[in-house]
């Protein structure tokens, strides 16, 4: 068998040779880390309620804690061992989110604060914020148009 | 100096190695080769604000080093190659502002320290009595700069590599008592259509085994001729599909074929998957362990193909293949 007869079978030869990601593996570690965090999220919530917050402000102080240790956890370089460890299991909930912002922040801390800090901050999390909002802006105008009759004007 | 063949220089008066070194990064100091540096670094900073300064100065005391070493006073060196990774092959140009030495910057990506090789091996046929090349590579600095910030807690995937954290640097001769550089084998860029920035081995390949057989058929050698035939830094995946592909054009490279990237780093250990890359890993597995193993007539014959892959951020997001290219330098005690 000839490997390099053409682009097609290179590629075709290339992906049966080259080692697959642990999905498993990968998968396992990400579903309990996830679970970790997000039943950390709840006991914060639960405790938050009980010391009499509603479930708006609850939710609010959950987010900044859970934002404040990852970015903690960034700044002491040991979210990424987190994160390689866990993967989609740490990337998905807010402490994901938080991470990507930290960490370019950090990086770009060398190219001053304006440009280096200010400009690179967001280029991680930027396609999640443009997509993001993008997505909730459409999903309001479906919202405003299908539901005319039941919305009040506050 | 003569053309024979295709593409292969063959030396009348082959210039001679006078003298390596190399200096690598802390994870390199804990790899498989750490006894053969000249100096490992304890931190990636080194005592610097920023990566690319603790690149910079990684390449420039490499560079006193050599020239130390060597014996050859600086003013006795005509003309340096150097380069590096980084963008307008920053590093080595400030790392070696001081220097004094006239200066062709030089970039073939990760086979720059092969290629400088083989430029200042034509010049010490020409007029040159002493060449100066270097090349080094920030495992920081390239992460910055090709892929994501260090902190940001993504997974690399099995076949992705670590790039080196260190310089290389070597003084050619035109007369001394050897390794003597005998042939040079420059490569043709060869594009095989992977656009996976993640598994540069296979990208590279293709051009390691293109520049391998021209320099077979040039020469009338065959893989037996040589006690080690060494790649740049194809890995572990790309030394694996290197070996097929020889092994398709009827080159069996299996029993004295291995690859830096492979050498520098321990896979089990290290947690760096497909092993290392970038332009200081053939340059520090060459300056550091080769050299000290030809001097040793461990190896008397030693082929190495340093390969590089001609691409950069903007062209894979802009989804385009990555070229590969491969030089080859003949080097015999």
């Amino acid at each position: 068998m000839n490997p390099i007869e053409t682009k097609q079978t290179y590629q075709e030869y290339v992906d049966k040779k080259s080692p697959n990601s642990p999905i498993l593996k990968n998968c396992f570690n990400a579903f309990w880390v996830g679970g970790l965090i997000c039943t950390l999220g709840q006991i914060i919530m639960n405790i938050c309620k009980e010391r009499g917050f509603d479930q708006t402000m609850s939710g609010t102080i959950v987010s900044i804690i859970l934002i404040g240790i990852s970015a903690f956890l960034t700044g002491l370089n040991l979210f990424n061992k987190v994160g390689k460890f866990a993967g989609a299991g740490s990337l998905i909930p807010i402490t994901g989110f938080a991470n990507s912002i930290v960490s370019p922040a950090m990086e770009y801390k060398s190219e001053g604060y304006v440009m280096g800090v200010g400009g690179k901050m967001f280029t991680v999390a930027g396609p999640v914020l443009v997509f993001g909002i993008s997505a909730s802006i459409l999903v309001g105008i479906v919202y405003m148009i299908f539901n005319t009759q039941t919305m009040t004007l506050v | 100096m003569e053309k024979i063949g295709k593409q292969t220089i063959k030396f009348n008066n082959p210039p001679t190695i006078t003298e390596c070194a190399a200096i690598v990064g802390p994870k390199e100091a804990q790899g498989p080769l750490a006894k053969y540096f000249d100096q490992t670094l304890d931190d990636e900073f080194w005592g610097e604000k920023t990566w690319e300064k603790a690149e910079s100065k990684i390449i420039k005391e490499t560079v006193n080093t050599v020239i130390s070493k060597s014996g050859v006073s600086s003013d006795q060196i005509d003309c340096c190659f150097a380069g590096d990774l980084l963008n307008q092959c920053i590093s080595s140009s400030f790392g070696l502002r001081e220097l004094s030495i006239p200066l062709f910057g030089v970039f073939g990506a990760c086979s720059t320290f092969v290629e400088s090789m083989c430029l200042g091996a034509m010049c010490c046929e020409n007029f040159a009595e002493n060449v100066l090349c270097a090349t080094s590579s920030h495992f920081c600095s390239a992460e910055k700069q090709f892929r994501f910030p260090l902190e940001l807690g993504n997974q690399r995937p099995p076949s992705s590599q670590w790039t080196v954290t260190g310089s290389g640097a070597s003084i050619v001769s035109k007369s001394g008592s050897g390794p003597f550089i005998t042939h040079i084998t420059p490569g043709k860029i060869v594009d095989m259509g992977i656009k996976d920035a993640n598994n540069m081995g296979a990208a590279m390949a293709p051009a390691f085994a293109d520049t391998l057989i021209s320099h077979f058929i040039d020469t009338g050698r065959n893989p037996s001729y040589y006690d080690a035939i060494i790649s740049g830094d194809l890995g572990h995946v790309g030394k694996e599909i290197a070996i097929d592909i020889a092994k398709s054009q009827g080159y069996n490279i299996k029993s004295n074929y291995n690859d830096c990237g492979v050498l520098i780093f321990d896979k089990a250990k290290q947690d760096t998957h497909s092993g290392g890359s970038g332009c200081a890993c053939c340059g520090t597995v060459f300056s550091g362990y080769l050299f000290k193993q030809l001097k040793e007539r461990k190896i008397k014959k030693l082929l190495l193909i340093a390969t590089g892959a001609l691409t950069n951020s903007t062209s894979s997001q802009q989804g385009e293949s990555i070229p590969g290219i491969a030089h080859a330098i003949s080097i015999e005690v």
